[in-house]
C-alpha cells in the first residue's frame, strides 16, 4: 500500500510543460482602476459612445457589488487597483493584415504550444482567431467565411464594422450587472471574439480561437459574443495555455451565446492554464461567466468543456431554454490535481414548453485537488413537460483530494421529469494492477483509466479537440495514482 | 523456467506464505490445490507482483533473473501472465483498445514492431475462437456487465493474445458451469506448448479433469505439503484436505 502512495505523488510530481514566457514588447495601462481608466481604454480602441456608456454603467454598478463568496474554493483577496487593464503587443499597431504580418516570435510561441497555425490553416480546415493578451493578432479564413456571410472577427472589430449587431446583442443574456466578474467584465474587457451566422447558414468549418495571458501583471477580460440567427448551426473552439508565472492572475471572462430558432451552437473549450505549482503557488484565477440563450423554438446550446488547468476554476456554462423544445446541454470533464480548486457546473433554466436539458459532469481529483460540481436545473411554471437528466460522477485518486457534489433542483411545473444521479469512485489498486500485468506502465494505465471515465464527455468534443483533450488529461496527470 | 525458493509472504503484518518451494520447467503444467486461506492466491499473485503483498524472505528466479526485483509490467512483459480470479471492471476502455495497447506494449519489448489495425484484428478473430467469443465483446468496455463465465473467458483469450511464457491461472474455474469449464480448458490445452509452462491455482480438482497437469502440488499453511502426480489430485478428491494435513501434522509440529 504504501508503494502506491508513494508512486502516487512522483507521478503527480510533474512540471507545467506549457511554461514559458514570450518577450513582446508590450503596450501596458499602469495598474489601477477608475472611470479615467475606462475612458482611456475605449478612446484607445476608438469606441462609438454606446460602448463607452455601456461600460461605464458596469463599471458604477461593480463598484457597488461586492465580490461574491459562496462557491467552493478560497484564495488571497484579489487587490483589483493592482491589476493592468489594457496590454496590447506593440507591434500590431496597425493591425496584421495576413500572418506574414503577424509577429514571428508570437507565432513561435504557439507552435512551441503545438498550435501550428498554418498547419490548421490548410490542414484542419480551422479558422484561427488567435488571441495575445488582448488583442485579436491573427484572422484566418476570413474570407470563406464572408462568402457564407459569416462573421468572425476580433470584437474590437466588430464593434467598428458592425456596432449595430453589437449594441442589439452584447449583454442581452449576461447584462452588464449579471454579476461582480461579469460587471467588471463589462467595465474594462479589451477584445474577444464575435461570432455572427446568418439564417439558414450552416457554418462552413469548425470556429476556433486560442487565448492566452502572457503579460506580466495583466488581468484578461475576454468577451465572447456568438449569435446564431434562425436555423443556422457554428460549432466554435476554445483552447487554452498560459507559461509559467509566479503571480496569481485573475482570468474574468463572459461568454454570451444566442440562439434563434432552430439554431443550434456547440461551444467546446479546453482549458489548460497553469495551474500552479505543487504548492498551490502561482496560478490563473479563472472565474468566468458562460450562458446561452434558445431564444427561440427548437434551438439548442451544447456547452462541452474539459478544464485541467488554473490554480482556481469558477464557472457554470448554463442555458436558458426559452423556446418550446429547445434543448441545452452539458458536458463537463473538470481535472484538479495539487493544490488546484474547482467549482463548475451548469445551471438549466427551463422557460419554455417541452423544453429538455441533460448534464455529464466528471470531476477527477488528484494530488490535494478540490473539485466541487454544483448545478442548477430550475423548471419554471410555464414550462410544461419539461425534462432534465443529471449525471455527476466523481474520480478521486490518492487520499488527499476533495470531491463535492451541490445539486440544486427547483421545480415549479408537476409535469417536469428530473433526473439525478452522481456516483464517486477512486481508481483502484486493483484496476492498475490488472492493467499493468497485462503489460501497461502505471501512467499509460492511469491514462486509459480516467480516460474511460471521460469517454461520455470527449465523444462530445469535436475530432481534433478530443485528441488534444486526452493527451491533456494524461499530460495532467502523469503520476495521479489511487 | 520458475524457480521458487524458501518464499515468505506477509500481507498485512500477517505470514501467508511460510518457505514455499517449486521448481517449474518449460513445458509444464503444474497444479496447485489447497484448502481456503492455504495461500494459493496469495503465491499466484505474488508471482504477478501485486503490489498489496511483501516477500520477507526466500527467491523467486524466473528465467534466469530476480523475478521480485521487476514491476508487474516488467514480469508481464517478460511473459509472466496472470489470469486473474476476478477479473476488474474498467468502465468506458473497450477491451479491444486496452488488449491492443497490451500487445504492442509485449511486442515492443519484444523489438518486434507494433500490430497495425487490420493484423490486431485478424488475431484477435484467430483467438476469439479458441474460446468461442463472439467479436462483440471486443467492443464493449473491459469486463464491465460479463457474466462470471465471459469474465473468465476473457482472461484465457487475452492470454492466447499476448502469447506468455509463464502462465498463472488463479481459480479460473471457479464459478464456472460445466459448458464453460470446457471452454476454457480446451483454450488453455491449445496453448500447451514444449516452451509455455502453466500454473493452474485451483480448490478443486475438477479442472484437471479437462486440464491434466504434469504435477500436483497441495498447499496448507502457506507451504507445498506434498507433490506428486496428477494421481495426487484424484487422492484428495477421495480423501479431502484433511488428508494430507494428518499425513504431515508431524513435520508442521516440528516447525513449530
Amino acid at each position: 500500500m504504501s508503494s502506491s502512495v508513494a508512486t502516487i505523488s512522483d507521478l503527480i510530481g510533474r512540471d507545467y510543460k506549457e511554461g514559458f514566457v514570450t518577450e513582446i514588447e508590450t503596450d501596458t495601462f499602469p495598474p489601477g482602476l477608475d472611470e479615467d481608466v475606462i475612458r482611456a481604454l475605449s478612446t484607445k480602441k476608438n469606441e462609438p459612445d454606446f460602448m463607452l456608456d455601456w461600460r461605464l454603467s458596469a463599471f458604477q454598478r461593480w463598484q457597488e457589488m461586492a465580490e461574491p463568496n459562496w462557491a467552493h474554493v478560497s484564495y488571497q483577496p484579489i487587490d483589483f487597483q493592482a491589476i493592468s487593464y489594457y496590454s496590447a503587443p506593440r507591434s500590431v499597431g496597425d493591425g496584421p493584415q495576413s500572418l506574414d504580418e503577424v509577429d514571428p516570435k508570437l507565432l513561435e510561441t504557439y507552435s512551441k504550444l503545438g498550435i501550428p497555425l498554418q498547419e490548421q490553416k490548410f490542414l484542419a480546415g480551422v479558422a484561427v482567431d488567435a488571441v495575445f493578451d488582448s488583442v485579436s493578432v491573427a484572422t484566418t479564413f476570413k474570407s470563406k467565411l464572408a462568402e457564407a456571410g459569416v462573421i468572425f472577427c476580433p470584437f474590437s472589430e466588430a464593434v467598428q464594422e458592425h456596432p449595430e449587431l453589437v449594441r442589439r446583442y452584447l449583454g442581452s443574456v449576461v447584462p452588464a450587472g449579471d454579476n461582480f466578474y461579469a460587471a467588471l467584465n463589462a467595465a474594462v474587457f479589451s477584445d474577444g471574439s464575435f461570432v455572427y451566422i446568418p439564417k439558414g447558414v450552416r457554418c462552413p468549418m469548425e470556429l476556433s480561437t486560442y487565448f492566452r495571458i502572457n503579460a506580466l501583471n495583466t488581468g484578461q477580460f475576454e468577451r465572447t459574443l456568438i449569435v446564431a440567427e434562425e436555423d443556422s448551426y457554428v460549432s466554435y473552439l476554445e483552447g487554452c495555455t498560459a507559461p509559467m508565472r509566479d503571480e496569481n492572475q485573475l482570468h474574468a471572462a463572459v461568454v454570451e451565446l444566442v440562439a434563434m430558432k432552430g439554431a443550434q451552437i456547440k461551444y467546446s473549450t479546453v482549458q489548460n492554464w497553469y495551474p500552479g505549482d505543487e504548492e498551490g503557488r502561482g496560478g490563473i484565477y479563472n472565474f468566468v461567466t458562460k450562458r446561452g440563450a434558445c431564444r427561440g423554438d427548437d434551438a439548442k446550446i451544447s456547452w462541452t468543456q474539459v478544464e485541467t488547468g488554473s490554480a482556481i476554476t469558477w464557472k457554470y456554462p448554463s442555458v436558458l431554454l426559452e423556446g418550446d423544445r429547445s434543448v441545452g446541454e452539458f458536458y463537463s470533464v473538470a481535472l484538479t490535481n495539487n493544490c488546484q480548486q474547482a467549482d463548475t457546473g451548469t445551471k438549466m433554466v427551463h422557460i419554455g414548453k417541452n423544453t429538455s436539458s441533460t448534464i455529464i459532469s466528471k470531476g477527477i481529483s488528484a494530488g490535494r485537488g478540490q473539485n466541487a460540481y454544483r448545478g442548477q436545473v430550475k423548471i419554471l411554471k410555464g414550462a410544461e413537460n419539461a425534462r432534465n437528466y443529471s449525471q455527476c460522477d466523481s474520480l478521486l485518486m490518492g487520499d488527499r483530494c476533495g470531491a463535492h457534489t451541490y445539486p440544486y433542483i427547483e421545480v415549479k411545473n408537476p409535469t417536469a421529469t428530473v433526473e439525478h444521479e452522481a456516483t464517486t469512485s477512486k481508481i483502484g489498486e486493483d484496476q492498475l494492477f490488472y492493467c499493468r500485468q497485462r503489460g501497461l506502465s502505471e501512467e499509460d494505465a492511469v491514462s486509459m483509466i480516467v480516460n474511460g471515465f471521460c469517454k461520455e464527455v470527449f465523444k462530445e468534443l469535436p475530432m481534433e479537440f478530443a485528441v488534444e483533450a486526452q493527451a491533456l488529461l494524461g499530460v495532467s496527470l502523469e503520476g495521479a495514482v489511487g | 523456467m520458475l524457480s521458487v525458493t524458501n518464499l515468505d509472504v506477509a500481507v498485512n503484518g500477517g505470514m501467508i506464505l511460510n518457505g514455499l518451494n517449486l521448481e517449474v520447467q518449460a513445458g509444464e503444467v503444474h497444479a496447485i490445490m489447497g484448502p481456503n486461506g492455504s495461500g494459493k492466491s496469495t503465491f499466484a499473485n505474488v508471482l504477478a507482483g501485486h503490489p498489496g503483498y511483501e516477500v520477507t524472505a526466500g527467491s523467486v528466479i524466473y528465467e534466469g533473473q530476480d523475478l521480485l526485483q521487476m514491476e508487474p509490467e516488467e514480469r508481464a512483459r517478460q511473459g509472466v501472465f496472470l489470469a486473474f480470479q476476478y477479473p476488474v471492471e474498467i468502465p468506458g476502455v473497450s477491451n479491444v483498445y486496452m488488449l491492443k495497447a497490451a500487445v504492442n506494449e509485449i511486442r515492443k519489448h519484444r523489438g518486434e514492431s507494433e500490430l497495425d489495425a487490420v493484423k490486431f484484428l485478424k488475431l484477435v478473430r484467430e483467438k476469439l475462437k479458441l474460446v468461442d467469443m463472439k467479436e462483440e465483446f471486443m467492443h464493449r468496455a473491459v469486463n464491465e456487465g460479463f457474466s462470471g463465465g465471459e469474465k473468465k473467458r476473457n482472461e484465457i483469450f487475452q492470454m492466447a493474445m499476448l502469447e506468455p511464457k509463464l502462465a498463472i491461472l488463479d481459480e479460473t474455474d471457479s464459478g464456472l458451469d460445466i459448458d464453460a469449464l470446457k471452454v476454457v480448458a480446451q483454450g488453455v490445452n491449445e496453448l500447451r506448448d514444449a516452451s509455455r509452462s502453466i500454473v493452474i491455482v485451483t480448490h478443486y480438482q475438477r479442472l484437471l479433469d479437462y486440464i491434466v497437469p504434469d504435477y500436483v502440488h497441495v498447499l496448507a499453511g502457506g507451504r507445498v505439503l506434498k507433490s506428486g502426480g496428477k494421481e495426487l489430485a484424484l487422492e484428495l478428491e477421495e480423501h479431502g484436505y484433511g488428508w494430507i494435513k494428518d499425513q504431515t501434522a508431524e513435520p508442521l509440529e516440528t516447525r513449530a
